[in-house]
This record gives C-alpha cells, structure tokens and sequence, in this order.
C-alpha cells in the first residue's frame, strides 16, 4: 500500500528563503562545536562486539600445551578451502606423548579465508578460534598466508581450566576407564 | 630617503601576490576543517614538517589543525600526471586555466587593502593602483574569469565540461546586472552633489566613517552577497561545477597543475569577492561603525597602517568564513531555480532598491 504524503505549502517565512537560510546556518554553526563522532583509526580502535568472528587464530591451553590435534577437520570444512595442514607426530618423550598427534604445519590463506566461522565451529579441541583482530595487510601473497608460528602468536591462550588431557591420561594410569 | 616610487609598487605589488596566493592555500585547508568541524570530523590532521613539527606542544598542536597541509596540497598538483586528453581542443585547452586565475589575480590591482597616514595628516591609500575607476574596473576584468569556465567547457569537446560552461556563463550574465544594479545606491550616496565624482574603492570605504553601508542599505548588500556567491561560481550556486549532477563540470578533464589553476582561481574569486563587499558594505577598515582610527587616535604611522591592513584583513577573512560556511549549509539549487532566482526576483528587487534609494538620497540631499 503506497501513502502519499502531501507536500505542505511553504508559510510566508519560508517562501522569503532568507529566514530559513538563517536557521540552517545557526544549525551548521552549533555543529561547528560539536566533538567529532569519527574514530581516528589507527591510534584509536573500535570496540569490537561479543560474538565478532575476526581472523581465525590457533590457541593454547594455560599449561602451554597447543590445543590442536590435527584431527584435520578444519580443513576439511573450509568452505574456500583456506586451511592446509601437515599433521606431525608428538615425541615419545613429551608429557603429552598420549595426544599422539599435533600439527607440523599449520597455515590458513587469509587471501581465500571468508570468516565463516566453520572451522572454530567444528573443532572438536576448542583449538581454533576467530578473534578480534579485524585487519590483515600484507605486500605479497606469501604474507597473506599464516602459518603455524603467526597463528599462535596471534590466537594466545584459551584461559580454560578443563585439561581434557591429562584427565585422561590420569584415568588411564589409575585403571579406570573414561574420565 | 626617498625611494624610487616604480620600485615601491613593485615591492608592493609582490607582497600582495604572496599574500593572496598563500591566503588562497590556507583558504582551501580552512575549506577542509570548517567543512570536518561543521560534518563531525576532525579533517587535515597527520601532516606534519620535520623539524617545526618535532617541537613539543607546538609541533604536534599545528600538526593537528592541518597547518602544514597546503604545502603537500600544492606539491601534489605539480608532480601529478598531467593528462590532456586526446579529444579537446589543445590552445583553448591550455589557455581557459590561465584565463580564470589572471582576472582574479589582476583586480588585486585596485582592490586598497588599508589607509597609511603620514604625519602631516596626508592619508595615502595602500593600493597597488589608486585609479578613480576602481570599481568599474574590478567589475570590468572580474567578469572575464567566466571566459576562463566556458572556455574550459568548450575546448574539452566533452558533454558534461561543456554543460557545465554553458550554465556558468548563463548564470554570470543573469547575476551580473542585479549585482552591478545594488551598488548603484552605494555609488549614488558617495558621490554626493558638490564632491567630486568618484567609483575609488579606498573613497568608498573612508565614506564609511559612520554608517556603515550594510546597515542603513541592508538590501542592496543581501542583494550584492547572493550575486557574490553566484559570481564566484560557490555552493549554493555551484552550477559550472555541480558535481552530482556534472561529474565535476567545466574542469572534468583537467588534472594536476591545470586543475590545480582552477582550484586557486576559484579562491582567488572568493579573495577579492570578500575584500570588495568588506569595501563596499561592511566600512573598510574601519572598526566600529561611527569608530574610525582617526578618533581612536591610533591612525599614524606604521602602525596605523598594520591596524588598518589588520582590521580589512580581519573582515575579509570573516566573509570568506560565511562562504565557506554557507557552502556546507545549503544544498545546491536546480538550474532553473537559479535562474528565476536571477531574472524574475533579484533584478526587479535590486532595481526597486535603486529607485527607492535613488529618492531617499534625493530627500536627504536637498531638503537637510
């Protein structure tokens, strides 16, 4: 249902222009001293919502350890295909030597990335998260690419106290079955 | 000592060259900031020069009001591709920028910018040439700037440039006549019965010693403003340009230093346009209507000189403000809105206004 709305004939006040030229311009004067509403960028940042998917990041638990297992599924869900990973094996004399596997290579193109979110979405570990950052530059293509190293500098730590691991691994040693 | 007097106005001449060029510089960055101020913004903020920068609070403080940006501003212009574009005319081409910035720069010549008194009492006119046909002068050669425009328009051989032309020199002949036609009541009160006839801006503005113009002929100087903005080719009447609806209109295919010819030409307009309606109606240099410099006793000497060039200058830049200021007001007209505007309401009021003037002087010069 269109409305129309009906255009109000201009008071005399109005049609003289002059007058209204005036109010405008008190208008544009009060603005002159208004504070900017705009952010200067680089020094000042916006404040980025709960919820924000920005540059997905690998973590580590507060013990340290790298969350990731190279179970792979990450890749495998990546809609543009922007995960590659080379599985690695764990020492044999790492405390973590029941996790059996952790990634040897690790890199997301953040040229094909979309930031879907899939990939935090379908980790089983809680190992890839998209984070806050929001801007990713580069000169070539090669920087575009974050490997292994960038990821965990840039994803830090998940402060969760859950240790799944060595749960298990304690499980394991007193007999018992599943944690 | 005396010195020879064709130096002096050599002398004269180049600082009222530099001046107005570098006034031309910092009117486009005050263009800039009002503009950001009035939108929210901050504007012109990051550059800044090695070493003045670099000075504590005072570096960072200039820095951050955009002082040092007309210098990269006017660099940019130079070292930038400058394309002429295979399809124009190239003389015209060439020629339409010069043509629009030298009529801005050359009514400089008549425009006095303050009084010096010597001290016997002799007032010499800060002028680069003090001739009695000053204001018919500026008129005369300020009009030829539109050549410039059409020119531009025309020899770009391209659809919008020469829209953009054709309207700019439609809209210089409409509001030339009501402009030429609201000073007339201003002329007609100087050149009072007895006096000696006289169109001198610097005799015009030292009449001013009370009323000033605006005030008891407020018509006359809206009528003369509105005509201003429209001459200097300014938002609300930015029809050669109307960059919504021309792309960027006469200049569209200019770039770099051509452009850049366009651009100062613009400003150098909107200079004169300020100093002669500050000339005009708003009493020169004199401070306060009914206070001259004279009865404040400070009109001697050097400094008399620097307070009046200060107090003309100090006016000039107010109305550049309210050009600036109206620019980032009002939206721009319809084409046909403009000429309506000229023909069928500022014409017929402004010669309302002369005759209504014309008795009123005639009242007050014979009967009082």
């Amino acid at each position: 249902m269109s409305i129309v709305i009906k255009r109000k004939p201009l008071t005399l006040m109005e049609k003289l222009y002059l007058p209204e030229i005036a109010r405008g311009l008190s208008t544009t004067f009060r603005k002159l001293w208004e504070k900017p509403v705009t952010l200067e960028y680089p020094e000042q940042r916006p404040t980025i919502p709960e919820g924000y998917r920005g540059v997905p990041t690998l973590v580590k638990d507060p013990e340290g350890r790298e969350k990731c297992v190279s179970c792979q599924l990450c890749e495998f869900v990546c809609p543009p295909k922007a995960i590659r990973i080379t599985p690695g094996s764990i020492p044999e004399d790492s405390d973590y030597a029941h996790v059996e596997k952790a990634p040897q290579e690790f890199d997301i193109d953040m040229l094909r990335c979309i930031y879907c979110g899939m990939c935090q979405e379908v980790c089983p570990e809680e190992a890839i998260w998209l984070q806050n950052q929001f801007s990713m530059s580069g000169y070539t293509r090669g920087e575009m690419v974050n490997n292994k190293e960038k990821l965990y500098e840039l994803g830090g730590t998940l402060p969760d106290e859950h240790f799944k691991w060595r749960k298990k691994k304690e499980s394991a040693e007193k007999g018992g079955g599943h944690h | 000592m005396e010195f020879n007097p064709i130096i002096v106005k050599f002398v004269y001449a180049a600082i009222v060259v530099v001046v107005i060029m570098t006034l031309c510089a910092y009117a486009v960055l005050a263009e800039r900031k009002i503009s950001s101020w009035i939108q929210g913004r901050v504007g012109p903020n990051r550059t800044a020069l090695p070493i003045i920068g670099g000075i504590p609070l005072l570096g960072p403080f200039l820095t951050r009001l955009g002082i040092f940006q007309p210098l990269p501003d006017g660099l940019k212009f130079l070292f930038k591709e400058d394309v002429v574009p295979g399809h124009v005319n190239k003389v015209y081409f060439i020629m339409a920028p010069i043509l629009s910035l030298v009529p801005a720069l050359t009514t400089v010549a008549v425009v006095p910018f303050g009084q010096f008194v010597t001290k016997t009492g002799e007032v010499i006119p800060l002028v680069l040439a003090n001739v009695n046909v000053g204001l018919l002068f500026l008129f005369a050669v300020s009009s030829l700037g539109v050549y410039g425009v059409v020119l531009a328009g025309w020899s770009s051989n391209s659809k919008y440039p020469f829209l953009g032309g054709i309207r700019a020199s439609a809209q210089m002949i409409s509001y030339e006549l009501a402009m030429g036609v609201s000073v007339l009541p201003v002329l007609l009160w100087v050149n009072a019965p007895g006096k000696e006839g006289t169109m001198n801006l610097f005799d015009i503005a030292q009449a001013q010693n009370g009323f000033w113009f605006a005030m008891w002929m407020p018509l006359s100087a809206i009528i003369f403003l509105v005509c201003l903005f429209a001459e200097t080719n300014r938002l609300p009447f930015d029809m050669a340009e109307s960059e919504t609806e021309l792309v960027s209109g006469f200049h569209t295919e200019y770039s770099s230093f051509k452009f850049g010819l366009f651009f100062v030409g613009e400003y150098a307009h909107m200079i004169i346009g300020s100093c002669v309606f500050t000339l005009l109606f708003l009493g020169g240099w004199n401070p306060l209507p009914f206070v001259t410099l004279e009865t404040l006793g400070m009109d001697k000497g050097i400094l008399g000189a620097a307070l009046s060039v200060g107090i003309f200058l100090g006016k000039m830049c107010a109305m550049m403000f309210l050009f600036m200021w109206v620019r980032w007001t009002l939206p721009r007209f319809r084409y046909d809105q403009v000429m309506r505007l000229g023909w069928s309401i500022l014409l017929p009021l402004s010669i309302a206004n002369l005759i209504a003037y014309a008795l009123i002087i005639f009242y007050l010069d014979t009967a009082l």
